[in-house]
């Protein structure tokens, strides 16, 4: 194993420790800024997946832990929203083998719909969290939570936030990572069905095992305290408490590492040895709350810094009071559709024909910027279908029958299929017309493969869903395809066409994205050959 | 805490700036620096604003380069100047696009390591590591190219900037 020092980002790091765990296997669902984990661990020789979204890859990895083999789960922040339910209860279960779900959080939205703090769902859902504020404190963090959801079986959440998965620092790897036991099966009936006759035990042993880990926690969890003068104290977590170091260097500061159950003890201790204690925390006031919550008297940063990232100077601002308003940095360029861009074509025509569109998320909502406009509604993953629905049943005809929802190939995959049979199921008298942009690829995070693809995460051929086979079971009125290199003259007589009956309507749009098209070419090539080579290696008959 | 070296990188998706910083990160590494490096990826491939920031030093703290304290300003791109001429710090040095000579390039593709030689002028790393950080990242055959246009931005800064 390699020792010396690696500069790797927060991501890489995190993958080379489930290498050095021993995960079996690696699942989740692309979102900057996870994407990577699962990218480098397939690269390390690790096995990974993408699954269709993020609640199947979490229950993928609940069924690893269950026949005892060390799963990791990668998702943003919102495929935690996702993921939520079988979070919820896996808790309340025994897992054999560790079970650690990354979120990566974005305070700042670099690239997503909002900047939800999960932390808030570690209290929720009663799971352990850790939070590194660097890539040695992501490697290490990674295979403690191993160690922590093995000793007391229970899912354990590891949070990143974007600059500590995009920020690369210098990792050194531990040559003596603990290795975990060999899967098997083992009955557990009481510990893993969730009938309320189990569950109501499971709920007060979670109770009791966040007993311990908090005891644990207080005397020998990843906490730190680096001292200073007996004026200030101050506590934060994450990549805050990097920040919170440079910009009060002379200050006493305790770094958290497990944030959830907080050592709100070792807290009260530091506390007691500082004339005043100042929560420094990106996002929400949660670390602030709990302290608060538990008798200790500490201030936290004025309402206007809950927002966005932290830095070095908003973090002098915080100290120093600090609530003038800040200096807006220059707007760099803003990203456009690339040049050659399938989505260009069809956001011409949805703004040419006055079409009110329910988006989706993917490269395609920049269609809502000009030269296009040819956006109305982005909500999350999926949503287009629905929000589309709920328009066609509101508004008046004349209106209604100008709504279109519009999904990327990933994105209906992860989370359109149930809307499909909402059309199906409850039509709105206008009818629906569905939009597949079908670019083989999740372009927005950098062209993974996904179930509509044909191939696996490291681009191997495997089972592909067909949309327009699915549309034509689910009971769509009109399904067709069309490719857009050649027959997309043919796509505002189409709409056109479907927008006036009052029937329900898939239509699937076929170009490969620009940029993966030489790719995906390369693996397809590859492919045909290694068939040809099995071919030549049957026996004849 | 001792002094830290800030550099920020600027220009536009697809060319080149997030390489340049690791190739800078990896040899200030490779020097015995502490150093942490930071950049927000995700939407570059649509032609976007870049930018990447390296600090090092003997300890870095936080990975991001505070607005108005970066010594050294990077740009790969004429039009970028502008949005990041706030991270300088009041007398911090920029290395625009056209320190390169126009036409000095066998191969634009290189421009980014040409950049780099430029910075190189400043920056008291050994010329072998930085070649030895260019080798790590690039593929064999790109070495001499790259070998090349390293030691023309190297040579354009010294004349530039009146550098010894
Ligand atoms: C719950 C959730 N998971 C992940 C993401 C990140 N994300 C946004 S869109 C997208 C997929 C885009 O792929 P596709 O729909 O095929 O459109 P394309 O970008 O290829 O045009 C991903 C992974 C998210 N916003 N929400
Ligand atoms: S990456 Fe692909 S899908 Fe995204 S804008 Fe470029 S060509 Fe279009």
């Amino acid at each position: 194993m390699n020792t010396e020092r690696q500069l790797l980002n927060g991501d890489e790091a995190v993958a080379l420790a489930a290498l050095h765990a021993g995960v079996l296997l690696g699942t989740g669902y692309p979102g900057t800024p996870s994407t990577e984990i699962l990218e480098a661990f397939d690269q390390l020789g690790g096995r990974a997946q993408w699954s269709p979204n993020e609640k199947v890859a979490l229950e993928v990895g609940i069924g690893v832990a269950f026949a005892g083999g060390r799963a990791l789960v990668t998702m943003k922040h919102v495929g935690l929203n996702v993921a939520a339910d079988p979070l919820f209860t896996a808790t309340y279960t025994d897992v054999d083998g560790g079970l650690v779900v990354v979120s990566a959080d974005d305070p700042g939205m670099a690239s997503s719909q909002n900047e939800q703090d999960n932390r808030h769902y570690a209290r929720a859902a009663a799971a352990p969290m850790l939070e590194p504020c660097d890539s040695q404190e992501a490697y290490d963090y990674t295979l403690l939570a191993f160690e922590i959801s093995e000793r007391w079986k229970i899912p354990v959440i590891l949070r990143l936030t974007t600059r500590v998965c995009h920020s690369k620092t210098l990792v050194v790897a531990r040559a003596d990572a603990a290795r975990p036991a060999e899967p098997g099966f083992r009955r557990d009936v009481p510990a893993r069905v969730m009938i309320p006759a189990y569950a109501k035990p499971a709920h007060l042993r979670l109770r009791a095992k966040l007993a311990e880990i908090a005891a644990w926690n207080e005397a020998e969890g990843p906490n730190r305290r680096v001292p200073g003068s007996p004026e200030l104290g101050i506590v934060s977590s994450g990549i805050a408490a990097m920040h919170a170091m440079e910009a009060a260097p002379e200050a006493s500061h305790m770094v958290v590492g497990m944030t959830y159950p907080l050592p709100i003890e070792a807290i009260r201790r530091f506390a007691a040895g500082v004339a005043s204690l100042l929560v420094v925390e990106e996002g929400d006031p949660v670390m602030l709350e709990a302290l608060r919550a538990a008798g200790i008297a500490a201030e936290g940063k004025p309402e206007m810094y809950r927002f966005g990232e932290l830095t070095v100077p908003r973090v002098r601002r915080i100290l120093a009071g600090d609530t003038t308003p800040e200096p807006v940095p220059p707007r760099g360029k803003p990203p456009e559709l690339c040049p050659g861009c399938s989505h260009r074509d069809v956001f011409e025509v949805l703004r040419d024909m006055d079409c009110i569109v329910a988006g989706d998320i993917g490269c395609y909502t920049l269609g809502v910027l000009p030269p296009f406009s040819a956006m109305d509604t982005c909500v999350c993953m999926g949503a287009s279908i629905g929000v589309g629905l709920g328009l066609r049943h509101t508004l008046p005809a004349e209106q209604a029958r100008r709504v279109v929802s519009v999904i990327g190939d990933s994105t209906f995959v992860h989370s359109g299929i149930t809307g499909l049979a909402e059309m199906v199921y409850n039509p709105p008298e206008t009818g629906h017309v569905v939009l597949i942009l079908d670019n083989s690829t999740t372009a927005m995070t950098g062209q993974q493969e996904n179930p509509s693809t044909g191939r696996t995460l490291n681009h191997e051929p495997t089972g592909k869903v067909d949309f327009v086979a699915l549309g034509r079971a689910m009971g769509i009125q009109n399904v067709v395809s069309l490719e857009i290199v050649g027959e997309g003259e043919q796509l505002p007589a189409l709409l056109n066409d479907l927008l006036a009956k009052p029937e329900t309507a898939l239509v699937v749009l076929r170009q490969p994205c620009v940029l993966a098209a030489p790719k995906i070419r390369f693996y397809d090539k590859a492919a045909l050959e290694k068939m040809n080579q099995a071919c030549a290696a049957m026996p004849a008959e | 805490m001792a002094k830290v070296t800030n550099i920020v990188f600027g220009g536009l998706g697809g060319q080149g700036v997030l390489t340049a910083s690791d190739i800078l990160a990896d040899a200030v590494a490779r020097a015995g620096f502490d150093v942490k490096k930071s950049e927000l990826h995700g939407m570059s491939q649509r032609g976007g604003s870049v930018s990447s920031d390296v600090r090092y030093g003997p300890t870095v703290l936080s990975p991001m380069v505070p607005v108005g304290e970066a010594d050294y300003l990077v740009v790969l791109e004429a039009t970028q100047v502008e949005p990041n001429q706030p991270v300088l710090r009041p007398d911090g040095i920029l290395i625009p696009p056209d320190v390169i000579p126009p036409d000095g390039l066998k191969n634009k593709k290189s421009f980014n390591v040409a950049m780099l030689g430029a910075l190189s002028a400043f920056l008291d790393i050994p010329e072998a590591t930085w070649l030895d950080a260019i080798h790590a990242r690039l593929a064999a055959k790109l070495h001499r190219l790259n070998d090349e246009a390293f030691a023309l931005g190297r040579k354009s800064a010294r004349a530039r900037f009146n550098l010894s």
